[in-house]
């Protein structure tokens, strides 16, 4: 069982104990603990069950790389799943959950999966679910997304705050081992400005639990020497608890720091997202070991040697009185080592190698440890913990020598470079044949914007062995790093120890001849359930690429991305398919690192800050008398304003009739407003619009169409012609800034020698809509400007001065009644609003919302962007061909029209439709015709574009776009509804109300 | 994210300050010519894996547009240059050669 040590534990505090639950159950740890190590110290081997075949499952690891150990950490809005204990950091009153189990962890029935897992190979579901077909939906979909996932989902309302934080430096040195410590040292002794992150919480990453010298003292106190350098250097951050999420083009990388996980509650934010743009980027991200594929290798109780090391020497913890350790190189002894010394038992070493191993071995026997070379574990014995282990020849089939009892297992593989942040960003990776492991290729680093490597690995991450080596290779990137930033590196590396080792052998699996039952023991992937013998089965199958083999098994594809099970994955697919490793190959190493939390990546980007809201001079008095709002691109708008117990339907009810009766405001001025200005405007306006502009006259206005150069129609609105050089562009509020950009395009890069200035004035003016037979008796109350019908004509503009402020007024209407649109500049358009207000009391003047201005537009026929239009739309569909000049030579839009489908009279045109009885058309809804088309859908006819309830009419009105449409006037057609049941509506004119126009024209 | 200099302002950010645009040096064909020239023009876009010369705009800057010489393969960025040209200046297209020698494009090389 696994226990507390008493004396070690160089990270933990054993004077202090802190309680957490597990399952519910009460247990204590120290403060420095990770939830691993706590679990492990209260004899919690059993922590989770595998995802398939719901096997008992415990720690395998120290670090990022754990597979096993998930748990749901805390509750309520906190809760969140998945969470690896070995990266948790131990804190008073942490609660977990265990996962993927019912109805307990320690008695479990989907593990009944386990007794069918012959029958559950690779590719099982892609291969059983297929047929019969109907069968999907309703049997098989529901069944599986019951046992699919890991987990369960956290719950809304997540309490906590998140930042982003942007940063610059010359040098992002990745890892705070020796390795990054080291390279940070010397780029920030070169002069660079050096920004240093480490993923966990402690500096030095593994190299005190192995000891050794650097620079002539034990290596934990050079670190502690090291970082309180680096902290005295003005040129250089540090950050703990920040992990390196990914490496990205031209020098962008992502650090996750997590501030306050470990200390909940505080005020600092939970988790901060770094956006850092390095010039070099040093991955100095060490090395993860292996594990051994043998029989029985997911037994809780079988853990990376290097773990077990670790817990002993940082936390105090041992895995096991008796721990047999089984490898294929010198490191592992180290663990036995280290074990022996603190008084525990070693059964035995089984290295796999005939040879046996070098010094450590030697130091081992030296202690009394039985070593047997050339052996290996044939199968682990025992269910929820490991009891014993049967040896056997690693050259053999897995006859087994000899039975031994322990209850922990170090294995050892060897050591995998964490080549990730490397790869990220297209870095290649070259076979080292001696160390079995793939490392970065220095002659193919990611390149940056000027063509040359901008990441340079170090240390182990860069395939470098003992410490001496790693401290040089460190050095060595630290110098290069600094040089490519014009930083002249000095010094040489310190001196390290250095360790004599005997070669390591490949071992893939073990015994090397097992047999298919050993072999569907043997496990890869322990979070997926993925075993040696469904790799080969993929290969079998034809699944040769290691990309493909990857999604058939899904090898690699669980929250820990294959850190333990990619490389002994791709060894036994190329084994399977007789080719060397490289030529395999491995699958791409994507961003992040290890998953990082979603809340991070919105950072503040939430709630009322998620955008900025854009709000006109009128907005406040929107708000305080209850508008109710709707989003129009970042603008709020009004849709209608509701009084008393009214409901929105009866509110734009009534702000209709009061418009067409007498009096209403709509506040106007998130339109887009631009000026276009210079000798050259007229032309340039030419070629904007599909009419005629150049011909207007100062103080005229016209309603012109603008469409892009594939001839579809993108926005439309009133032209004013302020004088001779300038146009003012109306453009509709979510096209502003699109407009403008389309303007700047056509003017900066294909007529770039016209004279024409364009400036985006939206904001720059308050405009309200005076609208109703009683608007111009309300404006007259305000000005002592003539705008009578003879002095301000229809479609005609001029400048007032109105309740003192001075406006321009355009008579202009989209409501279909007499109105004005009144521009003044931003600051006076409160004051405008309210004396309008004050001055319309005598007519019962009300403010008016969107609906009840898209309503009053359909019922006079005019189109809106965005509802009659969708990007395929072209002006010809919507019979507006008088909108389009026929003496232009050219005008954006205008060859495109021409081609033959432009021109086809088949295309679907504008029409009015008329409900049979008087009901609304659903929004959308298709017109059927006879017949079916190729996939067996009902043939169409017709859509609907814009459809309302009219309170002026009293019936529901509609636009469409129907086949032959403006032919077949008065014919009815049938609109299916998506609850089912029918819609008929007869096909009419447009323009439903005021045909004549005058109403508009007094 | 790529990095980009703006030739206008001379401002170097990241590419969330810009906007793509397309491809470079289109000539516009109008009323008057013919469907294929026409579909060429609008459609037929080179989409190489290599040297490529494309429009950006520092829209969330000075807004002007200009002009990028880009590796899609490397992200090289040989260099930029003002939109207000009918073809790309002698000294990227020596920055090219120099690392892409033999490179065509369109009618350039």
């Amino acid at each position: 069982m696994s226990t507390r040590l008493a004396k070690t534990g160089r990270l933990v505090d054993h004077n202090r104990a802190i309680a957490f639950t597990f399952n519910g159950k009460r247990l204590k740890g120290h403060p420095g603990d990770t939830l691993a190590s706590a679990l492990l110290a209260n004899d919690q081997m059993l922590v989770g069950r595998s995802f398939k075949y719901h096997r008992p499952r415990g720690i395998v690891a120290s670090g990022a790389e754990e597979p096993n150990a998930l748990v749901g950490l805390g509750e309520g809005t906190r809760f969140e799943p998945n969470q690896r204990v070995t990266t948790t950091e131990l804190f008073d009153g942490l609660t977990c959950i265990s996962q993927n189990h019912w109805p307990s962890l320690d008695f479990d029935i989907g593990a009944v999966n386990t007794a069918f897992a012959r029958f559950l190979p690779a590719g099982f579901y892609y291969k059983t679910f297929i047929h019969p077909r109907p069968f999907w939906k309703h049997v098989y979909e529901p069944f599986i997304r019951q046992s699919a996932g890991l987990g369960k989902a956290s719950n809304p309302g997540d309490p906590d705050r998140y930042e982003h934080f942007y940063y610059f430096c010359d040098v992002l040195v990745v890892g705070g081992g020796v390795a990054g410590l080291q390279a940070a040292v010397t780029a920030a002794e070169a002069g660079s400005k050096v920004m240093l992150i480490e993923q966990t919480a402690h500096w030095g990453g593994r190299a005190p639990v192995d000891g050794g010298e650097v620079d002539g003292q034990p290596v934990a106190d050079w670190v502690d020497a090291t970082i309180a350098k680096l902290q005295g250097m003005p040129n250089v951050t540090l950050r703990n608890r920040c992990m390196g999420a990914g490496v990205y083009d031209h020098g962008y990388a992502l650090g996750y720091e997590r501030v306050a996980d470990h200390t909940p509650g505080s005020d600092a934010p939970r988790h901060r997202l770094w956006r850092i743009r390095a010039g070099q980027i040093v991955t100095a991200t060490g090395a993860i070991e292996r594990p051994l594929s043998f029989a029985g290798n997911d037994i809780p109780g079988v853990m990376l040697a290097s773990a077990v090391r670790d817990y002993a020497v940082d936390f105090g913890v041992s895995i096991g009185d008796r721990t047999v350790v089984v490898t294929n190189n010198d490191d592992a002894y180290r663990t036995a080592i280290t074990l022996k010394q603190l008084g525990l038992e070693i059964p035995v070493i089984l290295d796999a190698r005939q040879s046996g191993g070098g010094a450590l071995a030697d130091e081992a026997r030296a202690l009394g440890i039985r070593v047997e070379n050339g052996k290996g574990i044939a199968k682990v014995k025992g269910g929820k913990r490991v009891e014993g282990v049967a040896i056997c020849a690693q050259a053999g089939e897995g006859a087994v020598l000899e039975e031994i009892k322990c209850d922990a297992v170090a294995m050892s593989g060897g050591w995998s470079p964490v080549v990730h942040l490397w790869s990220h960003c297209g870095g290649k990776l070259i076979w080292d044949e001696a160390h079995a492991h793939f490392r970065p290729d220095p002659a193919n680093p990611p390149k940056g914007a000027n063509g040359e490597g901008f990441v340079i690995p170090a240390g182990a991450a860069n395939g470098a062995g003992d410490l001496a080596s790693v401290v040089r290779d460190a050095h060595e990137a630290g110098q290069a790093a600094a040089k490519a930033m014009g930083h002249k590196p000095k010094g040489k590396a310190p001196e390290a120890s250095t360790s004599e080792e005997a070669p390591m052998q490949p071992v893939w699996l073990m015994p090397q001849g097992a047999g298919i039952k050993l072999r569907m023991k043997s496990w890869l992937d322990y979070q997926n359930d993925v075993k040696v013998s469904d790799v080969q089965l993929a290969a079998r199958e034809g699944y040769e690429s290691v990309e493909h083999a990857k999604r058939y098994t899904t090898l690699g594809m669980a929250t820990d991305q294959g850190k333990l099970s990619n490389i002994n994955g791709l060894a036994i697919l190329s084994d399977a398919l007789s080719q060397p490793i490289p030529q395999t190959g491995t699958t791409t190493f994507r961003p992040p690192y290890t998953p990082i939390s979603l809340s991070s990546i919105a950072g503040e980007a939430k709630g009322e800050i998620f955008q900025p809201i854009r709000k006109t001079p009128m907005h406040g008095w929107h708000e305080a008398n209850g508008a109710d709002f709707e989003p129009v691109g970042q603008w709020r708008r009004p849709y209608c304003f509701p009084k008393g117990e009214e409901g929105r339907h009866e509110a734009v009810n009534r702000e209709i009739k009061q418009t067409r009766a007498s009096l209403a405001l709509l506040d106007a001025s998130t339109l887009g407003k631009i000026i276009v200005k210079g000798p050259d405007a007229g032309r340039f306006m030419d070629m904007l619009y599909t009419n005629m502009m150049s011909t207007l006259k100062p103080g005229r206005c016209r309603y012109g169409l603008m469409c892009n150069e594939n001839g579809f129609l993108m926005d439309d609105g009133v032209v004013a012609r302020l004088d001779e050089d300038t146009f003012l562009v109306h453009t509709t509020t979510g096209g502003a800034d699109v407009i403008h950009g389309h303007m700047e395009d056509w003017l900066q890069c294909e007529w770039w020698d016209w004279k024409v200035y364009t400036a985006n004035v939206t904001e720059q003016y308050a405009q309200i809509g005076v609208a109703g037979p009683n608007s111009r008796k309300v404006i007259e109350k305000l000005t002592g400007d003539d705008i009578s019908a003879d002095a301000l004509t229809f479609m005609g503009w001029t400048e007032i001065t109105v309740a003192g402020i001075p406006a321009r007024v355009f008579r202009i209407s989209f409501a279909g009644e007499l109105s004005f649109e009144l521009s003044v500049p931003a600051s006076h358009g409160r004051a405008l609003w309210d004396a309008l207000l004050e001055a319309g009391e005598e007519y019962g003047v009300t403010p008016y919302g969107t609906e009840g201005m898209h309503v009053m537009r359909a019922e006079k026929g005019f189109i809106m962007i965005g509802d009659e239009t969708d990007g395929t739309v072209i002006p010809q569909d919507l019979n507006m061909d008088w909108a389009i000049s026929k003496k232009k030579e050219d005008y954006l839009g205008k060859r495109a029209q021409e081609r033959e489908h432009m021109a086809d009279p088949n295309r679907w045109k504008l029409v009015g439709l008329e409900t049979l009885e008087g009901e609304v058309l659903p929004d959308g809804a298709y017109a059927t015709a006879p017949g079916t088309n190729a996939n067996g859908q009902r043939n169409t006819q017709g859509r609907v574009t814009s459809t309302y309830h009219s309170p002026t009419l009293g019936r529901g009105i509609a636009m469409g776009l129907v086949h032959h449409g403006p032919d077949r006037m008065g014919e009815v057609l049938e609109f299916p509804k998506v609850d089912g049941g029918i819609v008929k509506a007869k096909i009419v004119d447009p323009i439903f109300y005021d045909k004549d126009g005058e109403k508009q024209n007094v | 994210m790529l990095i980009l200099t703006c030739p206008c302002c001379g401002v170097t950010g990241e590419e969330t300050e810009f906007h793509q645009g397309g491809e470079a040096h289109l000539k516009r064909f109008g009323p008057g010519a013919s469907d294929d020239e026409f579909h060429t023009y609008m459609f037929a876009k080179e989409n190489p894996k290599g040297v490529h010369f494309e429009r950006w705009r520092h829209n969330n800057g000075c807004g002007k547009w200009f002009h990028a010489a880009r590796d899609t393969v490397t992200l090289e960025v040989y260099g930029t240059y003002p939109a207000q040209t009918l073809e790309p200046p002698k000294e990227i297209r020596d920055a090219i050669t120099a690392k892409r020698p033999g490179w065509t494009w369109r009618e350039f090389a």
